[in-house]
């Protein structure tokens, strides 16, 4: 029977796995090594500034096994969001650390880079033509809201990945991606079911977290069937059990039945997962419903400002008795020690002990702890001024009088000197909807390379 | 009284994507899993409660009885990162299910 073998050695590229388990991969002569990058749950910072939140020492470690391996077998290696948010400085960090690697062990290969940041206008022109559409609960973007943004870009689909394989590929890393694309792309290529190939994918992606006991970096194997497919774990420590495998369907989406991705949605009401061996899981059953009209989503961020913070706490039951009084009274006494400095600022107070976790959600927002934690968060158009914002409040609030008040020296306990702490660009989610188009392929431009024992030529 | 963490073996919550809040919960049996969807113990009203919010800020519940599974989905009260942000990851808010009571439970 027709079987393909899919290495996801780890969540994310830079999060790290054992090298036992990742040759124990290898051993088992995967057909493709595929590794996720990226995520937007370290929030809109990461694709506003153009920093990765992996760290380069760690990612060139996990590049190094993964790229080396994929020589020695001579198969493919996809990365999907490069960098972690897929836009054009998290895509050439990770190319520099290929070649980098490439260079130090004289590798070759056909490297092909798939870029998914885009151009502003042209979006502002797909949206007067009515190509976007809502996504969800978040609202459509407007003109003002795309070229807000300090970077847009959108999650490509298969197409532009086998369109790189098509041209010989071998090592492929990708911009902005839809999760299960790297894994799914070759196996779709190789004429098995996109169904299954997409909902392996699914599953690969985020590597051991469908195994228990669950991690999000150690290696997991896919094998792909005609008719089915079967995940394992790579190492003798984890495994995958129906209910961890179907409990990690239900992860980090909104509806386990219906996943809605680039070309249509993955339909999972009648699928099957049955105990293979003590260790391995074997599905069956997943459906595709293609879209009638493709699309691919969107996601962009802008600046908003520039945020300093202070960390401190109190311990003075008097204090947390008047604390909802003292930090509206501090609100309006900092507005006044600024008046005149005009400039745009926000300034929140976040209290662990009260409802420092939950925010608005908090059903039980009372102080039942004899001590209290408190950030002073100040965020306004620039450093200097989130930095002056900031500084007013926590010398007002250290000092502040409030009745009946015994501890008259100060108010607060700082933890650090200096007591403030520059966090620096802060960005918000502003784009976030889908993009039709017929032709997704195009969307997303390829550069192609040779490298030769080492040697980069384009 | 039994409460749902004394019948759950994972009670989590998450972001799905960056203006979703979604909740799991595993049950340990299928007893349970199997009475607790009968009863309609989570519906749009029972979360609402919960979380200090309007029924229209629900906007799903499902059952995956593969998994011995209850979701359900909320807005999240703030974009995620947006000022004012106290969990951007959304894996700190699923406390409040715990506790939740199932009455007549023994």
């Amino acid at each position: 029977m027709k079987e393909m073998k899919i290495l996801s050695p780890t969540g994310i590229v830079g999060y790290g796995f054992p090298e036992e388990s990742f040759f124990a991969g290898v051993a088992q002569k995967p057909d493709l090594i595929a590794c996720d990058a990226g995520s937007t749950d370290p929030g809109p910072y990461y694709l506003g500034s153009g920093k990765p939140f992996t760290t380069r020492s760690a990612v060139k470690r996990d590049m190094s096994l993964m790229l080396k391996a994929a020589c020695e077998l001579n198969i493919p290696l996809i990365i999907g969001t490069a960098g972690g948010s897929g836009g054009t400085p998290h895509l050439q960090r990770e190319i520099d650390i290929v070649f980098e690697i490439a260079e130090e062990h004289k590798l070759s290969f056909n490297f092909v880079t798939i870029s998914s940041e885009f151009d502003k206008e042209f979006l502002v022109r797909e949206l007067k033509d009515g190509k976007m559409l809502p996504l969800g609960v978040a609202p459509l973007a407007t003109e003002e809201d795309i070229r807000s943004c300090t970077r847009v870009v959108a999650q490509m689909g298969v197409e532009p990945i086998i369109e790189a394989l098509d041209n010989d590929a071998q090592v492929i890393l990708c911009g902005r991606c839809y999760d299960p694309a790297p894994f799914a792309a070759p196996a779709i290529r190789n004429g098995f079911s996109e169904a299954l190939a997409t909902h392996l994918g699914k599953i690969l992606e985020c590597a051991c977290i469908a195994a228990t006991p669950g991690s999000g970096s150690d290696c997991i194997m896919g094998y792909l069937y005609e008719d089915s497919f079967s995940v394992e774990p790579c190492t003798p420590k984890r495994i995958c059990t129906t209910t961890s495998i179907a409990a990690h369907t239900l992860y980090e989406k909104s509806n386990p039945y219906l996943l809605p991705g680039p070309g249509g949605t993955l339909d999972l009401r009648e699928c099957t997962f049955i105990q293979e061996t003590e260790r391995r899981v074997r599905v069956r059953g997943s459906k595709f419903i293609p879209q009638e009209r493709k699309n691919v989503k969107l996601e962009g961020t802008r600046f908003i400002g520039c945020r300093t913070i202070s960390i401190c706490g109190n311990r003075d039951f008097l204090f947390i008795k008047e604390l909802d009084s003292i930090l509206e009274g501090l609100k309006k006494r900092t507005a006044e020690n600024l008046k005149g400095a005009e400039f745009y600022y926000q300034l929140d107070f976040i209290v662990y002990g009260k409802n420092g976790v939950m925010g608005a959600l908090e059903p039980n927002p009372i102080v039942t702890s004899h001590e209290v934690g408190l950030v002073i968060d100040a965020v306004a158009d620039t450093q200097e001024h989130a930095n002056t914002v900031c500084s007013v409040a926590r010398s007002t609030l250290l000092h502040y009088g409030y009745p009946g008040r015994m501890a008259t020296a100060g108010n607060l306990a700082f933890p650090f000197s200096p007591s403030d702490i520059e966090v620096g660009d802060v960005y918000n989610f502003a784009v976030y909807c889908l993009l039709e188009n017929e032709h997704p392929k195009d969307l997303f431009p390829r550069t192609y390379y040779h490298v030769e024992n080492g040697e980069v030529t384009t | 009284m039994k409460r749902l963490k004394d019948v759950a073996t994972i009670i989590r919550s998450k972001n799905s994507g960056p203006y979703e809040l979604t909740f799991d919960v595993i049950f340990t049996d299928k007893a349970s899993f199997d009475r607790f969807c009968q009863e309609k113990i989570f519906n749009k009203g029972t979360v609402a409660k919960l979380y200090n919010i309007s029924e229209d800020q629900v906007f799903s519940i499902v059952e995956f009885p593969p998994a011995m599974a209850v979701k359900a989905t909320i807005v999240r009260p703030l974009c995620s990162g947006a000022l004012g942000e106290r969990d951007v990851y959304g894996a700190q808010q699923h406390a409040p299910l715990m506790d939740l009571p199932l009455a007549d439970w023994e």
